[in-house]
């Protein structure tokens, strides 16, 4: 604690952010704690990579705006396999010693993209996963089917009322939820 | 009158159970509906029927625990968060399969009429006569023209949207408006009913949802919910339609709870005097009598029923005598048709989520066409956009692919056959007597496959539907095949056929028992053969037909 204020004074004093502190730090604090498949800051990590897949902007909120993290830890923890928490825990594993909370938005985008195509390698299948693509459909779906992304990102009417059969369409309009 | 004996008993409160509750109190009869689980009110027990997809904490979807408890229903779409409940207890009330048989049940008051795919076809002659022509199990001893003015009976009250179509195997009746087609299936439709003339047809679906208000009910909302049970009332179930007009008469008793183990009989009056029921809450046992029992448990439990009662007469049970009871089990089979891809049509979508898609009702072996096997199957399908699931290859992650993904994508058309399954003899239920549910009742065991004739027709069913989507102009079109097992169509029937000879049917045209005039058996038991199109509709008006002859029977004294 002292050591991070410290850090942050200096942060301070020089006027900027100091390099390779988080290192710093996280080197010298106790293990993070684990509950049951996750660490306690894997909902972070987890939420921020979800943001790089599906980032906020233009006024429409992202994968982190629709708590993804949180989504992801009860889908894997109650839904998935066995089999797949290990594939999925152990990509969380690479992605941490991947440093991908330090990485700058660029980075994390060019490291996804790095994983998107590997796990299109043929070599993956529904018998081989590769984790980036739970990671991946776990963001679309958690995001496409949350309150913000359902409603703002796209359209949702709980009660339509009608049905039309031809609606015009252009470019822009957004797609419905369900 | 004492307060457990009732005109009429009714075993059942689905679809049927719940028709012959309403026709029968309508005719003045006192009734008692027993239903083996839970009581489920009308919009007030749909707890989920207006959540969003973010108020499920999985969304929706199923989790280990769910698989572990529900192995049966995990193999198909059933199992899901957001209907769980409606779906039968698989821990409490195992059943033995001989060979795999998905058995998907609904055990509560209004059966699966809440979660029915509300489908609704009438047979033909075509049909009916089918299995006379083939020699094929027995003659249907009822042809259309007397099932036609029930199956205008049941259309009214149910209220069945659709079109008319002339078409000669799928009479048409008394609708409601038809529902719309959207723009990509209207032109494909007129594409194939161009080229396929008047053999084969492309029309929307008809659908036991309401397109125009009935009393206390109000037309469909678009809102493609469903199977939560509808706040609206606008798809008929036993809630919506026939239970508050059961209720109304002030005639009808719903006893939930009441696990029905054996109909009782005397064997020196040959009648039913009534049931024996055990309460599925405190095990304790109650008997009901009646002049008249309707059984409408399902097909599989009513033939159970049946094995459980007079079994001093007849070892095998009420209606064995024939050899026939439990045997002949039948269902379609499904999982297996085409998709592919629609060029164009980017300036349009669609508003509201319509439950219902098109039909392409049978063909095969009709009006000249020959196969290498006997009977046929419809298809069920539909054109929309894609949405957010789609795979973008050349967008991996980022803005664009957020705001790509927010947009619809493109076109698509699917379908997927229904296809008749033939009478089997070797298709049954038994009892199996070395495992017991949590009752400590005797289980079902299903011994039923697919043979030879089902298989050959879903090369077909397979094939046609790649064959007919490109020859539309359909594009990249790609067959599918998989769930080749019985019990996923949820369309159980056969095991008490009605036929013309007590010596080889369980019940007479009416639906009565042969050996027990008094008992009538209305839910999909009776069927003699299976069609290929959705059953409900024919399970509704032979009961409302059954339940006529039954209070025209007791006026004249003869049961």
């Amino acid at each position: 604690m002292q050591r991070r204020e410290a850090l942050q004074r200096v942060a301070v004093l020089v006027g900027g952010t100091v390099i390779g502190a988080e290192a710093f730090l996280s080197g010298c604090k106790t293990p993070p704690r684990k509950e049951g498949l996750f660490y306690d800051n894997d909902v972070a990590l987890m939420d921020e990579i979800g943001e790089t897949i599906l980032p906020a902007g233009g006024g429409v909120p992202g994968a982190k705006d629709a708590k993804i993290g949180e989504f992801m830890k009860v889908i894997v923890t109650d839904c998935y396999t066995p089999e797949d928490q290990d594939v999925f825990t152990k990509g969380l594993k690479a992605m941490r010693d991947a440093q991908f909370m330090d990485l700058t938005p660029q980075q994390r985008h060019d490291l996804l993209v790095k994983l998107d195509k590997e796990a299109r390698d043929p070599k993956y299948n529904d018998k081989n996963k590769h984790y980036f693509k739970m990671l991946k459909q776990l963001t679309l779906w958690g995001y496409f089917s949350s309150e913000p992304g359902a409603t703002k990102a796209l359209r949702y009417i709980e009660t339509p009322g009608h049905f039309d059969g031809n609606l015009p369409y252009k470019k822009g309009d957004k797609a419905w939820a369900t | 009158m004492a307060d457990n004996h009732f005109d009429a008993i009714v075993v059942g409160s689905g679809i049927s159970g719940g028709w012959a509750a309403k026709e029968l109190t309508e005719k003045g009869l006192t009734v008692l509906l027993l239903e083996r689980g839970r009581n489920i009110e009308h919009v007030k027990d749909y707890v989920n029927a207006t959540k969003a997809p973010w108020d499920y904490p999985h969304r929706g979807s199923k989790t280990q625990q769910m698989i572990k408890n529900y192995p049966v229903l995990n193999r198909d779409y059933p199992l899901n968060e957001t209907n769980l409940d409606y779906w039968t207890n698989e821990q409490e009330s195992p059943f033995t399969e001989i060979h795999r048989f998905d058995w998907f049940r609904g055990y509560h008051v209004g059966g699966r009429s809440l979660m029915w795919g509300r489908q609704s076809y009438r047979w033909s002659d075509l049909q009916f006569e089918a299995n006379a022509k083939e020699g094929i199990g027995v003659d249907w001893p009822v042809r259309y023209a007397e099932i036609a003015p029930w199956y205008d009976h049941v259309e009214k009250f149910a209220g069945i949207s659709g079109s008319k179509e002339g078409l000669a195997q799928l009479p048409d009746g008394q609708f409601m408006p038809a529902m719309e087609m959207n723009i990509v299936e209207k032109d494909l439709a007129a594409r194939f009913n161009e080229h396929y003339k008047s053999h084969r047809k492309m029309i929307i679906g008809r659908t036991a949802n309401i397109t125009e208000p009935l009393p206390g009910r109000t037309n469909c909302q678009y809102r493609d919910k469903c199977w939560l049970g509808c706040p609206f009332g606008a798809y008929f179930s036993t809630q919506s339609s026939t239970l508050p007009a059961a209720m109304a008469t002030g005639k009808l008793t719903l006893r939930p709870w009441a696990i029905v183990t054996q109909v009782l009989y005397d064997k020196d009056k040959k009648r039913a005097t009534g049931v024996e029921i055990l309460d599925a809450e405190t095990n304790k046992t109650y008997t009901y009598t009646s002049k008249i029992v309707f059984l409408n448990a399902s097909t599989i439990n009513s033939a159970w029923l049946l094995m459980n009662s007079a079994t001093d007469v007849w070892p095998d049970g009420l209606g064995s005598s024939s050899g026939e009871l439990g045997h002949n089990l039948m269902d379609h089979h499904l999982g297996v048709g085409a998709f592919g891809k629609i060029e164009g049509y980017e300036d349009k979508y669609y508003y509201g989520r319509r439950a219902n898609g098109i039909y392409i009702p049978h063909f095969a072996n009709l009006f000249g066409d020959k196969r290498g096997y006997i009977r046929g199957f419809g298809y069920q399908g539909g054109a929309s956009r894609e949405g957010w699931d789609r795979d973008i290859a050349e967008l991996s992650v980022g803005l664009e692919l957020r705001e790509a993904l927010s947009e619809p994508g493109q076109w698509t058309f699917g379908m997927g056959g229904f296809g008749e399954t033939l009478p089997y003899h070797d298709n049954k239920v038994t009892l199996d007597k070395t495992r017991k549910d949590k009752w400590g009742l005797n289980i079902p065991a299903i011994d039923a496959v697919l043979r030879d004739n089902e298989f050959k027709m879903r090369k077909d069913m397979q094939g046609d539907a790649i064959e007919m989507l490109t020859t539309i102009g359909v594009k990249d079109v790609q067959g599918f095949e998989g769930n080749a097992v019985l019990g996923r169509g949820i369309h159980e029937m056969g095991t008490c056929r009605m036929g013309k000879d007590p010596k080889t049917s369980v019940l007479n045209k009416w639906n009565q028992v042969w050996d027990a005039p008094n008992v009538y058996v209305t839910d999909g038991s009776f069927m003699t053969s299976a069609n290929c199109c959705n059953p409900s509709l024919t399970y509704m008006a032979f009961t409302a037909r059954a339940a006529n002859h039954a209070v025209d029977e007791l006026k004249k004294m003869n049961l």
